[in-house]
């Protein structure tokens, strides 16, 4: 079970969260003006990395707000966490 | 040493009689250039290269793997096997793969020890019992054999199971398709790479894919590998959890995510459970090997990962789902327990077919269930590339699907949730 650095509420265990997948996807700005393939990559294509993975978290059982971490999907260490409107850390 | 002799009584006496069995197949060292290269010697990769030699004469084939035959999924999963999907285009696929088991101990002269024992899924709510149902009838009419049970008649088809209503989830039916069950995973990468060697196709271990090289139009035309480049206009990807990091290689991003999948063996008992058992609702899934050990599935994590481990809380939840369901397996003891990298889309359905780069064909994306359809993946895969253009079993499972919206949607199939 990870233990997992909630920016508001500190670290939690894993179970108090929901994971949200890859994180900073921005949606179509016009969803009528892209065509197809962009919209699919928006949908559906991810980068699935085996290494340095930005991804989204949601405190559900505890402050329920949404977050950011940054972690290694092969060790599964976090190296960071941050609020959703930061940037990543280098 | 003499490689491979078909194997029959004769042969069996012979060897009891003193003579020295043959290597399965040839350890191969890669040759310079092939016409197909595939990456990964799992189930899928294996049975593509040898339909590939057996089916369409192709036979200057490679089969690399990063690490060991068999040492992925195919090493790791619960062996089950059944065809009872919801939607048309996953039945026809699913029970292409399930007549090809029927047969295939004799086709490839290997006993893969595929068992038809029965695959329960079983019914805990109002809205499983509707699901199950609407399965049952789906399949009845694609031909494919599925029977809905009474508590009752699901206890008797299986002893020991608990359809008391003192339990949480009591049991309010169960779906069962007779021809289901159970092969022997290990046999079944073995055997097709024994097969395969014997028509030529060489398996090259310990050798990773580290780059795919593409020629000035744009087309596949070798893949940098850690034993040396190798030539070749066509690479199948059969690489399951490690896919996405492949695909990169040609710059393409595909519709998956990689999520660790756990499995766990008992101490081998005396047989209990003469079929296989599945829950979505309370998350579980047995069986129980030919060496007595039982043999438990449990769900992926929530998280995306490569980790191989899985979180020990997940399979706790498992554990205590089987233990509901078998109060009489609560003494046992715990053997081993391992992990998976499965490869999941967003309509939980595999991907089959080509890809945007020509020579670059992809079969991914089978998710918790890929070892059930191995014969069939490897069979219409190897027409896929043979010919150039996708067999009729696998177009609707293209790559394109996730652009045009005709998406094959079996979330509600798998044992898993995910």
């Amino acid at each position: 079970m990870l233990l997992i650095p909630c920016p508001w509420c500190g670290p939690r265990p894993e179970n108090e969260f929901r994971y949200g997948g890859q994180a900073h996807i921005v949606r179509p700005a016009r969803p009528e003006a892209v065509d197809d393939d962009v919209w699919a990559a928006y949908l559906f294509l991810r980068d699935n990395p085996r290494g340095r993975h930005a991804e989204r978290w949601r405190h559900v059982h505890g402050c329920g707000r949404f977050f950011n971490c940054v972690r290694d999907t092969v060790s599964d260490r976090i190296a960071a966490s941050y609020k959703p409107n930061e940037a990543p850390p280098p | 040493m003499p490689v491979i002799s078909r194997y029959s009584w004769l042969s069996l006496l012979r060897h009891g009689a003193g003579q020295p069995w043959a290597r399965q197949w040839r350890d191969a060292a890669p040759k310079a250039a092939y016409d197909v290269v595939i990456v990964g010697a799992g189930g899928h990769g294996l049975a593509t290269a040898y339909y590939l030699a057996k089916e369409h004469g192709v036979r200057n084939v490679a089969v690399l793997d990063k690490g060991w035959l068999g040492g992925g999924n195919t090493g790791r999963n619960t062996t089950i096997i059944r065809s009872n999907y919801l939607q048309p285009e996953s039945a026809a696929l699913y029970d292409h793969a399930l007549r090809l088991w029927e047969t295939l101990s004799r086709e490839i002269n290997y006993n893969v020890m595929y068992s038809a024992r029965g695959v329960l899924m079983l019914a805990h709510t109002h809205h499983d019992v509707q699901v199950f149902k609407r399965h049952v009838h789906a399949n009845r009419l694609q031909g494919i054999d599925n029977e809905w049970l009474t508590p009752a008649q699901a206890a008797a088809f299986c002893p020991g199971l608990d359809i008391s209503d003192r339990v949480r989830f009591p049991i309010l039916g169960a779906a069962l398709q007779r021809r289901g069950g159970v092969a022997r995973h290990d046999a079944v990468a073995w055997g097709y790479a024994r097969a395969a060697s014997a028509l030529g196709v060489d398996i090259i271990q310990n050798c990773a894919v580290t780059g795919i090289l593409r020629d000035a139009a744009g087309v596949v035309s070798a893949v940098e590998t850690t034993c040396g480049p190798i030539a070749t206009s066509r690479v199948g990807v059969a690489a399951a959890g490690h896919t996405s990091v492949i695909m990169a290689m040609a710059g393409l991003r595909l519709p998956l995510e990689s999520f660790p999948l756990q499995a766990f063996v008992s101490e081998p008992v005396k047989p209990v459970l003469p079929c296989v058992v599945m829950s979505n609702t309370v998350h579980a899934y047995i069986s129980q090997s030919d060496k007595g050990e039982l043999v438990f599935g449990a769900g992926t994590d929530a998280y995306t990962s490569y980790s191989q481990a899985g979180g020990l809380h997940v399979a706790g939840e498992t554990l205590q789902a089987v233990l509901e369901l078998f109060p009489a397996f609560r003494r046992l003891r715990l053997l081993r327990n391992w992990g998976g990298i499965v490869d999941t889309t967003p309509d939980r359905s595999p991907i089959i077919g080509l890809t945007p780069v020509p020579g670059l064909y992809v079969n991914c994306g089978w998710g918790t269930g890929g070892f059930k359809a191995t014969p069939g993946s490897g069979h219409v895969f190897a027409a896929t590339i043979a010919t150039g253009v996708p067999h009729r079993l696998a177009a609707p499972f293209a790559l394109e699907r996730f652009v045009t919206g005709r998406l094959i949607d079996e979330a509600a199939a798998a044992a898993v949730a995910h």
